[in-house]
């Protein structure tokens, strides 16, 4: 960091780090000054001329979102440098800019759909001149094709170039720029191909103008009109901040909220778009089968059959969570199988094996240790078994970050996917990560020299037959190269379910001697287990239910209600108060946005009237009552060296859980947008092969 | 008048052949050697006590220039980038230069760049410019042949290459920043400084860009003396320059004549005087299309050098002197220039890439007289809401123009307008 360095703003002395551009000083100064380019999570391009500032003495105003105070000089006297942000020069400076991104701006407001949330709008009742002066004919520019989510109306355009440097710094994709020269320039991909980046629909937030706006929300609301609800993402583990927009008992659209050690303030395409699928395949009402057949029943009729069905064997019952739950429900059905005296629970639908408990294995064992703000701070990172691009796009633009910013070298042992960045490819299987240990020279010896070097292993690792002795190998190879330390943990474990380190914290995992997914599936199958529970599980094998009886709670109609024989409508995320907890183990709170559909109920108060069907009533009678016994897994030992088992891996090569990066769950399938994207990089994967 | 014997440039007009062989008769290559041996500060402070400024158009005085470049080389190469890049609408001196005197270039860029520590020199030439790109290209290989540069240039011990690099013909690339964008490979558009090229410029290197015309004065300037250099003109704008008299004279020329000499004796001298005489002159364009024009009494007594260019709120610029008799229309000259500043702005930042197009429909309007005459003021207004407030000077080179044109030649917009409301032909008025 700089040193302090004195500058005189509006005639206020304050004192700045030396690095602080005039634009901070100024804001420092409490002085505000408008921009439209400048954003401060992107290069500076100091193209759009509106931050303009007066240096006392020099020829020409400045441009401070470009300047930094060390490059004042204090004036002849020796007194700190002065900056005018209310000079005539300033106001004259930013009219003058302000009139000429008017001047070929449309007069559209009335029907674009960033009116009431536009800088252009904004900034112009503050800086702008009353009348216009222009009468030439006004620039028009052609629409340009993004692909499915972002509408262009480039005639709007007031070329801030936000998001040509959005797109190929933080998305890693150079697939927008600008081409043509002076007034004929135009923001356009490369003949006008769709954008292929899970990060695209974020330049329709930077986008200061109505140029980039969404195409599935177009025309459907006005900001003004909307209630705001602050929640938590579950589209992936890394428990995104969102802001959910409702409007009655619809939810209209899902834009990001600023969290620095979480997501920034972007959000991937499936956060932002899935919320169409929130209105498509609703469980609305609870159903029973009755000859083969799904038919609508009433909650008592249903609660009944299931009650009766859960007074069996408890040897014979299971429960399975799903990649969506949150954690009150989750603990209310472990607490109401407890009761049960069923043994065979799990959250884990991919059989991944993580979560053991004691013996050194520890909470740390399952969690992204490092933090995801912790990924600014490494210098050599190792993905072993994960596409982090396709299971978590935000954590793979923040690894890109730091590639970009020349601190951060990148290994991988699986796949050799794209994922924006170069990485040296250090093999596909289980057996590489021992031979990365004595590799040397490359990757390996910057591993070994790394300040904070990071191993990343994801579920395509671990949810395998084998995982629990590839896990082993992982955590032997971080024992041995030192990554675990009192003042750096980098070994991480990046998850895909937003459920599932929920589901660990509080225990949804067998106990005494009960069954993992994969073992109630074969138990199901052999006839061993007639009863399963499943809360919004969809991605498990529904054929291995065999003759099963299917209890299936949940929100959307896919594979689980498919197979039910009972049906008990849920919530989706937008539509309860949950708790959530991401990746890294943070705690999040989800709010209701909406109310349930229909007949369907929150989860926790679903299971609340199961326990009281049975008489075997929970021992809580709301939400705070339950979150109360909700309590985070006491730190225990964690040695990485103790982690999965001990045995043979096989020899197979790592393939990453994520096939299909928009349609990993029952929100995401029944949504339209998310089908054409899927559609689209299906089309772009056929047109490069 | 600047003797024949004080020339520097003494194959300006092709006359004579332009090879190395010739190019020695001429004195080119003369004690090259013996001029590195006197190490890279003797060479800056000689630039330095010249006088020399910047024959590029903003006339920075050179050797400062020079001495911003970091004393010793570090982890980054240092370079020197020759600025060929000779779009503005008037000008063709280095285009001579490079044609016919290409030896003294080449002999320039080995000197310069030894001052500056830079192994590699790159001289990024117009796109347009074929043939000069062939005659320079020839020099460049005559040089490497003869040792003259590459490895031990000269015998100095000194190793220097030379790369001659072809641009696509974009205006703005002659704007220093934009012309390292642009050799770097990437779009032409103009860097925001600070960081000076000195500090961060080719590929983020110490960076020096020179006009054409500056770097092949230098190796005259060490022959001959700081002194015999700085002999020519007036304090503050030494030396001889190159000026190029076009327009509405009887014989358009490019000429090396001393700094500070009269414009009026200039144009009389060496373009044969303006066509129909003095006192059919309406206005001149002292510096290239983008310094304001100035009209004909001032012309009568101004001196062609910086300051007083300056002190009548024009500039020197490149020396282009472009003459307009009063047959011309000015207000439609004036909008053909706004018409190229339109053309070749980058459109990278705002008041440039809207303000350029704004002034040009305006004043086309002012061409048929369909204005209002409360938009000259706003005209003015306009561009003075460029002026100043963009990325690179191209903002301001747009605007000056239509300032001159304003502050020298209202009364023609007026005319305009006044004869369109009178329902005549503003072109019959025009020819009056």
């Amino acid at each position: 960091m700089s040193e302090l360095r004195k500058v005189n703003v509006d005639g206020k002395e304050i004192e700045v780090p030396g690095h602080y551009t005039l634009m901070q000083a100024c804001e420092e100064a409490g002085a505000e000054i408008p921009r439209f380019c400048y954003h401060e999570r992107l290069s500076v391009a100091g193209n759009c001329r509106m931050c303009l500032v007066e240096w006392v003495g020099a020829p020409k105003p400045m441009a401070s979102c470009a300047m930094s105070v060390n490059d004042l000089r204090p004036n002849r006297d020796g007194t700190p440098a002065n900056i005018r942000t209310d000079s005539a020069v300033v106001k004259k400076a930013r009219e003058g800019v302000m009139e000429f991104l008017l001047i070929n701006h449309p007069l559209d407001c009335p029907i674009c759909d960033q009116g009431g949330e536009c800088d252009l709008q904004d900034q112009a009742m503050g800086y702008g001149r009353g009348r216009t002066r222009y009468d030439e004919p006004k620039r028009a520019v052609e629409e340009k094709n993004m692909g499915p989510l972002v509408k262009t109306n480039m005639t709007r355009c007031i070329q801030c170039t936000r998001c040509v440097r959005f797109i190929s710094e933080v998305a890693g994709v150079e697939e927008l720029g600008l081409v043509n020269r002076g007034e004929n320039a135009e923001i356009t991909t490369y003949l006008q191909a769709n954008l292929t980046s899970e990060l695209s629909g974020n330049v329709i937030d930077l986008c200061p103008v109505g140029a980039l706006t969404s195409r599935p929300y177009a025309f459907n609301a006005r900001p003004w009109e909307l209630v705001k609800t602050e929640s938590v993402d579950v589209m992936d583990a890394v428990g995104s901040n969102i802001r959910v927009d409702s409007r009655g008992s619809e939810v209209m659209r899902i834009l990001p909220r600023n969290n620095d050690d979480v997501n920034e303030e972007w959000i991937s395409d499936k956060t932002r778009f899935v919320w169409d699928g929130l209105k498509r395949q609703r469980l609305d009402k609870p159903f029973v089968r009755k000859n083969d057949k799904l038919v609508p029943a009433s909650w008592g009729e249903a609660l009944d059959v299931v009650a009766k069905r859960l007074k069996g064997d408890p040897e014979r019952m299971a429960a399975i969570a799903g990649d969506l739950c949150d954690m009150e429900s989750m603990k209310a059905l472990k607490d109401l199988m407890g009761s049960l005296g069923v043994t065979s629970l799990d959250c884990r639908q991919d059989g991944a094996a993580i979560g053991g408990q004691g013996n050194g294995q520890g909470r740390e064992g399952y969690l992204f240790n490092s933090g995801i703000a912790g990924i600014d701070k490494a210098d050599a990172i190792l993905l072993i078994g994960t596409n982090p691009r396709m299971e978590a796009p935000i954590i793979n633009a923040r690894i890109r970050g730091v590639w970009l910013h020349g601190e951060a070298d990148i290994g991988v042992i699986g796949q050799a996917a794209d994922l924006t960045y170069p990485y040296e490819h250090l093999g596909t299987g289980p057996a590489d990560i021992a031979a990365f240990a004595k590799k040397r020279g490359g990757f390996a010896a910057r591993f070994k020299k790394a300040k904070n070097p990071m191993i990343i292993v994801g579920m395509g690792a671990l949810s395998r037959p084998d995982g629990a002795q590839v896990l082993r190998e992982v955590g032997e190879l971080a024992a041995k190269m030192k990554i675990v330390r009192e003042d750096w943990n980098g070994f991480n474990v990046l998850h895909t379910a937003a459920a599932r380190v929920g589901g660990l914290d509080i225990g949804f995992i067998p106990t005494n001697g009960g069954k993992n997914t994969d073992d109630i599936l074969i138990a199901a199958k052999a006839g061993e287990i007639d009863t399963v529970y499943l809360l919004g599980a969809d991605e498990i094998d529904m054929s291995a239910l065999g003759k099963a009886f299917v209890i299936y709670q949940g929100s959307h109609g896919d594979a689980g209600a498919h197979r039910a024989d009972v049906i008990l409508p849920g919530a989706a995320y937008t539509e309860k108060d949950g708790l959530y907890t991401n990746t890294e183990g943070r705690m999040q709170d989800g709010f209701r946005s909406v109310f349930p559909k229909g007949e369907a109920r929150e989860d926790w108060a679903i299971l609340r009237a199961l326990s009281d069907t049975l008489e075997r009533t929970l021992p809580y009678d709301d939400l705070e009552g339950l979150r109360a016994t909700i309590r985070r897994p006491d730190a225990s030992a964690f040695d990485p060296a103790k982690l999965g088992k001990s045995g043979k891996v096989t020899g197979k090569a790592f393939a990453s859980p994520v096939t299909d990066h928009y349609l990993t769950n029952p929100i995401a399938r029944a949504s339209a947008v998310m089908a054409a994207c899927a559609a689209n990089t299906l089309g772009v994967r056929e047109a490069a092969e | 008048m600047l003797d024949d014997k004080n020339r520097i440039f003494t194959n300006l007009y092709g006359l004579q052949d332009p090879s190395l062989e010739a190019a020695k008769k001429r004195g080119a290559w003369n004690g090259t050697g013996e001029f590195l041996a006197l190490g890279d500060d003797w060479i800056v402070e000689q630039i330095k006590a010249s006088g020399l400024r910047g024959r590029g158009g903003a006339g920075f005085p050179t050797g400062l220039k020079w001495s911003f470049m970091p004393k010793e080389v570090k982890d980054r190469p240092h370079y020197l980038v020759v600025n060929a890049d000779e779009s503005e609408p008037g000008t063709c001196k280095d285009r001579d230069i490079m044609r016919h005197d290409p030896h003294l270039l080449v002999e320039g860029c080995l000197i310069a760049s030894f001052a500056m520590r830079a192994n590699a020199c790159y001289i990024y030439l117009r796109g347009e410019y074929i043939d000069e790109r062939i005659a320079l290209q020839k020099a460049i290989d005559e040089a490497y042949k003869a040792g003259l540069i590459g490895k031990n240039a000269c015998g100095s011990g000194f190793d220097f290459d030379l790369y001659l690099h072809h641009g696509a013909g974009a205006y703005i690339c002659g704007e220093e920043t934009a012309l390292l964008e642009s050799l770097e490979g990437k779009k032409g558009q103009p860097r925001l400084k600070p960081p000076f090229p000195a500090n961060a410029g080719l590929y983020g290197c110490p960076t020096t860009v020179n006009n054409v015309e500056s770097i092949a004065v230098a190796p005259t300037i060490l022959r001959r003396g700081a002194g015999w250099f700085s002999g020519f003109g007036r304090p503050g704008n030494a030396g001889t320059k190159v000026f190029c008299l076009s327009g509405h004279v009887n014989t358009p020329c490019n000429v090396e004549e001393e700094m500070s000499i009269p414009l009026k004796t200039l144009i009389e001298k060496h373009a044969g005087g303006v066509i129909g005489g003095w006192d059919n002159l309406k206005a001149i364009i002292p510096g290239g299309s983008s310094v304001p024009c100035l009209p004909r009494d001032i012309c009568d007594t101004v001196l062609m050098d910086f300051d007083a260019l300056k002190e009548h709120k024009s500039g020197l610029g490149t020396a282009a002197v472009i003459v307009m008799d009063q047959s011309t229309d000015m207000v439609r000259a004036i909008t053909r220039l706004s018409y190229f500043y339109k053309h070749e702005s980058c459109g990278q930042c705002t008041p440039c890439r809207e303000g350029t197009g704004w002034m040009w429909r305006v004043l086309t309007r002012m061409c048929e007289g369909k204005a209002e005459m409360a938009e000259i003021d706003m005209l003015l207004d306009v561009s003075q809401e460029i002026e100043g407030h963009t990325i690179c000077a191209l903002g301001d080179a747009a605007a000056w123009p239509v300032q001159g044109l304003i502050r020298h030649f209202r009364h023609e917009i007026e005319d305009k307008i006044n004869t369109y409301r009178a329902g005549k032909s503003v072109h019959a008025v025009a020819a009056e």
